[in-house]
């Protein structure tokens, strides 16, 4: 980080998080950790199989196991019906299958429930769900989304009559914001002076792995049922139950305590939560359900896994002309609570801060019998970038250009600014000249690219690549009125209140709910500059629906740009008040009272109140105006009227082992304007973290299933989830050009180093390896695929990789989870 | 994650356990440092009745001289074994190697024994044993016994240990002054091996008087190089001798596929891995 003179405010001051002292030395209680008296514990039986008919179910066994209260079946619960909810219909014609909470008749994909086991304990409970008999009468998987368009093929859900969920389309032409993209192909077609290129990408399938398992206890022994829930989305998952099983909202009370990660992983509404509170009603006991690992990895939605075939046209000096984004994407066999809008958030993202004159985007949601697919940090925009970044550096290469010269003559120009773009958008403000001046500079471009020559000159063995993404993304979920016109099935407001108590502390209620962002330290720096009380003085509560009735969670980049202009708002009407207040106690006209660091004073004199003398005075209500309550809280909900947009320039530099084809990371730089920073300690972290999984989607990351539709890495011994060792210390720093659209001039920074990291590193690569004939290496770019690439490029053959196999080198070593036979006598 | 029910055991003799393991017949299985038994407990694709615990036997975590061995107890942890002075100046090769398993926890808890005994293909340390020629020393109810290396890697997951039996100690010849490297080949920095390949050289003169090369994750054992070892004796220490002795890598080799590395290129790593691993050594 670019070290400055520390702040006179807190916005700007990098303080350490608050809330860490309590989650790092595992003193708070996660979900798992909260267990009502007498309470039971529930264990799925998940169906080993992708796609296959339920034939029996004995129960007998297990019901006679030590401890156990019950086993289930949907039939059982009465629950065969019950569909969990799907809140974004894309299209009006949208093809929904019910999503049961437990399979009735058949499975659909490899780690769905089909029964449960309830028991004293969690281990009697888990020793019974071995005992459950489940036959199967095997269906064909239906796994590769193109071969699932075709016609005759296998049907996920032969009721629905196809396997395509959806297909949604926005054409610049049509809805009036740019041209023809038809007619930008057909133009670039018919002249000799432009060229097309089209080139397919491939969004791997991933998985988002928070650190806490996910987890959910329901107590129905007072008068209203209490969930306590790993979630990201207590307030939606309380509406959601209602909306799932006609519990009354009044009578839910959703909790979600500290929660351990989510990245997107914990905004679902899960049948096992579903379950608990089914279950928890019929036995009038507290239920919990904490999934292990291996669950985790398996039923948790997955992220990502899109077909991307990009056309763009240009004219030879490079001036690019139309964008054309055909994309499949995989649901898997359920949508998700908003996964059929995931691919479609990357709509508006696919011109980025390029201006293109026309651009048309087509979606195609199809389903699978693989693990249904949902949000993951950046949702839509990493795909996005990683298409339009990948295929700028393919146009330089076709035209001969310096990649980034290439993007430089096409981005919008600082002056340029407030500038809509070709899908409508209008970008606040921006400067990529300054981010990409700095990050070239940090990085030494041009000495970079000279010793990039020497290597092949000399033809080394390790070739540098130079990787370069110049992104920017859509923050602040989001405007309602662009949700309402996306048919989302909610707004995009947030809540907050302020208590002022009567010793003057200061309770700030948010609806934006942390899972590990440092909402609380960052909240508290707001607060404590907008009324001038120590930082100390201020309290955030949050996540409990008691405590935050309003309020639409976190996800998206939202907390700050939309969750924390609502505290500055409840903010704003405080200080109104109080200013009243002030104005009653010092006998001035409301006028004449200036506001400044906490204290409230009659202009021109030295008399004046504190706001906690304010505060004070109100819970006192001696002596207030007649035309006043005597209470200085305040609450808003705030709207937003607009995304920000961050951007930053990313560059990276890959070393290649051209020998082995093993990747090495060198160097990150990036310089990301993320407008004005609340806490850099908190934004860096954000950035770093964002990183390192943006460059695991391009390095180590992917999700394997074979060919009967098992999941075949689904656990953290073959899942490669990268660890330090594995990255380099990144060159991380900020510029701001804040945003116009909120009064803090923020713009939000959790996933923007997800979004921005992976082009880089595959352009990295690419560039590394291009003078060798290599044009495309799949993601991750794993050292086997390089060296196939290379090897292919040289005209040599290899032989077929078994991608779907176990990997011995992983944390079990040879042993194969999956094929556990043979090794463990 | 939740292992079935088994009973434990933790002896504090060597005698102890091998009582303990008679006790419990064959559905006992022995827990050294855990690393590989846990997660197959947890995720049950194990579920032996009886656990015996070997961390209770002080005995097995020395490491000493041996007149001309060094003798490791099986329960002494990798954290250890790749910080002793005595494996360092004698068996550097097997130090160096040690310090590629896995990350810090894992070699605090792991041990040497328990990883050699586990036979995994793609652990690190079996290749150094036989490479080196070392020596197995096995408890059971009749005494001990000694398996040279060559023996006691038989098969994917199986050695030389019998029912019955306890794996005590590990005895290495001392290779004083030896120049030694291992090159490891791996997805993530914690991953097991792809491939790696151990090289221990004797060079007199400037010339290789011998050569002690093993394969690691080149079959269902681990296997000895000796093509290699062959073609590098009596050859200047060089970029092409090095890579002369590295065309014979995958003589004898049936190298695994998978999704990391199909047989083919997991046979070209080991032939490049070789090549580096020689000339590593001969610095």
């Amino acid at each position: 980080m670019t070290t400055t003179a520390e702040p006179t405010t807190e916005l700007g001051k990098a303080r350490t998080r608050k809330e860490d002292a309590r989650l790092i030395t595992g003193r708070t209680r996660y979900t798992d950790a909260i267990t009502p008296h007498g309470t039971l514990h529930m264990f799925v039986v998940r169906s080993p199989i992708a796609h296959a008919t339920i034939t029996s179910v004995d129960k007998s066994a297990a019901e006679a196991a030590p401890g156990v209260l019950g086993v289930f079946t949907a039939a059982d619960l009465g629950v065969e019906a019950v569909g969990l909810p799907c809140a974004w219909p894309i299209t009006p014609d949208m093809k929904s299958p019910q999503r049961p909470l437990l399979a009735t008749g058949t499975v659909h994909f490899a780690g769905e429930g089909v029964a449960v086991v309830v028991a004293r304990t969690p281990a009697e409970a888990r020793d019974a769900a071995d005992l459950v008999e489940i036959d199967y009468d095997p269906l064909e998987p239906v796994l590769d989304m193109e071969a699932a368009l075709a016609d005759g093929a296998t049907l996920v859900h032969p009721d629905l009559g196809t396997n395509e969920n959806a297909t949604w389309v926005f054409d610049s032409g049509a809805a009036g914001t740019g041209g023809s993209v038809d007619e930008a192909i057909a133009a670039a077609e018919a002249d000799p002076d432009s060229i097309v290129l089209k080139r397919r990408f491939r969004q791997q399938r991933l998985i988002p792995a928070f650190m806490e398992p996910r987890s959910c206890v329901v107590d129905p022994t007072g008068e209203q049922i209490t969930v306590w829930a790993a979630t990201q989305v207590p307030h939606i998952l309380r509406t959601m139950t209602t909306v799932t099983l006609g519990v009354p909202e009044a009578k839910l009370r959703v909790i979600a305590p500290d929660v351990g990660g989510g990245f997107g992983g914990k905004i679902g509404v899960l049948p096992e939560e579903m379950l608990c509170v089914a279950l928890a009603q019929r036995l009038n006991k507290p239920v919990k359900w904490t999934e292990t690992r291996s669950e985790s990895l398996l039923a948790a939605h997955h992220g990502r896994d899109q077909i991307q075939d990009i056309t763009i046209t240009a004219k030879k000096d490079g001036t690019v002309t139309g964008l054309d984004v055909h994309l499949l994407a995989d649901m898997g066999a359920y949508l998700g609570l908003v996964g059929p809008g995931v691919p479609i958030l990357g709509a508006f993202m696919f011109n980025a801060i390029y201006k293109f004159p026309a651009l048309k985007f087509t979606c195609t949601n199809v389903f699978t019998t693989k693990t249904l697919t949902d949000a993951y940090r950046g949702a839509g925009r990493p795909e996005a970038t990683f298409a339009i970044e990948r295929i700028m550096d393919e146009l330089a290469v076709e035209l001969g250009r310096d990649p980034m010269d290439l993007r430089k003559q096409n981005w919008i120009a600082h002056e340029e600014f407030p500038f809509t773009t070709v899908v409508g958008l209008t970008y606040d403000t921006g400067n990529y000249e300054q981010a990409t001046e700095q990050a070239m500079a940090t990085f030494d471009y041009a000495g970079l690219r000279r010793e990039q020559e020497e290597r092949r000159a000399r033809g080394d063995k390790v070739q540098l690549g130079i990787g370069i993404s110049t992104f920017t993304e859509m923050c602040g979920l989001a405007p309602s009125r662009v949700l309402g016109s996306l048919a989302y099935g909610a707004g995009g407001w947030e809540a907050a209140s302020i208590r002022m108590l009567a010793t003057g502390k200061v309770e700030v209620v948010t609806g934006s709910s942390a899972h590990g962002q440092g909402h609380e330290t960052a909240f508290s720096q707001i607060v404590a500059d907008q009324l001038g009380v120590p930082f100390e003085d201020v309290e955030i509560l949050h996540g409990d629906t008691q405590i935050s009735p309003k309020g639409l969670d976190t996800y998206g980049s939202r907390s700050l740009a939309v969750g924390g202009i609502a505290i500055v708002k409840a903010a704003d009407k405080v200080i109104a008040k109080a200013k009243k207040l002030a104005a009653h106690l010092l006998e001035a006209s409301e006028d004449d009272i200036e506001f400044n660091a906490g204290q409230f004073t009659v202009r021109g004199t030295d008399k004046g109140k504190a706001i906690q003398e304010l505060a004070f005075a109100a819970f006192m209500a001696h002596d207030y105006p007649e035309d006043m309550e005597p209470s200085l809280d305040a609450e808003a909900v705030y709207d937003p009227e607009n995304f920000s947009f961050p951007h930053g320039t990313h560059l990276a530099a890959m070393e290649v082992d051209t020998e082995t084809g093993k990747v090495a990371l060198r160097r990150y730089v990036c310089v990301d304007d993320i407008g004005n920073v609340v806490n850099p300690l908190i934004a860096e972290g954000q950035v770093h973290g964002g990183l390192a999984q943006g460059i695991a989607q391009a390095l180590f990351e992917e999700a394997n299933y074979d060919d009967q539709g098992t999941l075949v890495n689904g656990t953290f011994v073959d899942y490669t989830l990268p660890s330090a060792a594995d990255l380099p210390s990144f060159e991380s720093s900020t510029v701001s050009t804040p945003s116009t659209s909120n009064p803090l001039g923020v713009k939000g920074v959790g996933e923007a180093g997800t979004i921005a990291s992976t082009p880089a590193i595959v352009n990295g690569v690419i560039d590394a390896l291009r003078h060798l004939g290599v044009t495309e290496v799949e993601m991750p770019t794993t050292s086997q695929r390089v060296w196939r690439a290379i090897q292919e490029a040289q005209g040599r053959s290899t032989q077929e990789t078994p991608v779907d196999t176990h990997s011995p080198g992983a944390g079990l070593g040879s042993i194969d989870p999956n094929n556990p036979q043979g090794e463990v006598q | 994650m939740i292992p079935a029910k088994f009973d434990y055991v933790r002896p504090s003799s060597v005698d102890e356990a091998v009582a303990a393991l008679r006790d419990a017949g064959e559905d006992a299985k022995i827990l050294a440092g855990g690393q590989s038994l846990l997660p197959v407990l947890r995720l049950r694709l194990a579920a032996p009745s009886v656990i015996i615990d070997l961390g209770g036997i002080a005995d097995l975590r020395r490491i000493a001289e041996d007149g001309d061995r060094i003798a490791i107890g099986a329960m002494a942890p990798h954290h250890d074994v790749m910080r002793d002075d005595l494996v360092k100046q004698h068996v550097s090769l097997l130090s160096q190697a040690t310090a590629t398993v896995a990350d810090p926890q894992v070699r605090h808890r792991g041990t040497l024994g328990g990883a050699l005994a586990h036979a995994d293909p793609a652990g690190d340390l079996g290749a150094v044993a036989l490479a080196l020629d070392a020596e197995f020393v096995i408890a059971g109810a009749s005494g001990t016994r000694t398996v040279p290396a060559s023996e006691f890697f038989v098969d994917y997951f199986t050695t030389a240990i019998g029912e019955g039996e306890i794996l005590t100690q590990v005895r290495f010849p001392k290779y004083t002054g030896w120049a030694t490297h291992y090159e490891k080949f791996n997805r993530t920095a914690q991953a097991w091996s792809m491939c790696a390949v151990a090289v221990a050289l004797r060079i007199d003169g400037g010339s290789i008087a011998e050569a002690r090369v093993g394969l690691t994750n080149m079959g269902t054992t681990p296997i000895r190089a000796s093509g290699v070892e062959a073609a590098l004796v009596g050859q200047q220490a060089n970029e092409d001798s090095a890579r002369a002795a590295a065309e014979h890598a995958t003589e004898g080799t049936a190298a695994p596929s998978d999704a990391d590395a199909a047989s083919d290129y997991r046979e070209h790593l080991a032939r490049v891995l070789t090549g580096r691993a020689v000339l590593a050594a001969a610095g």
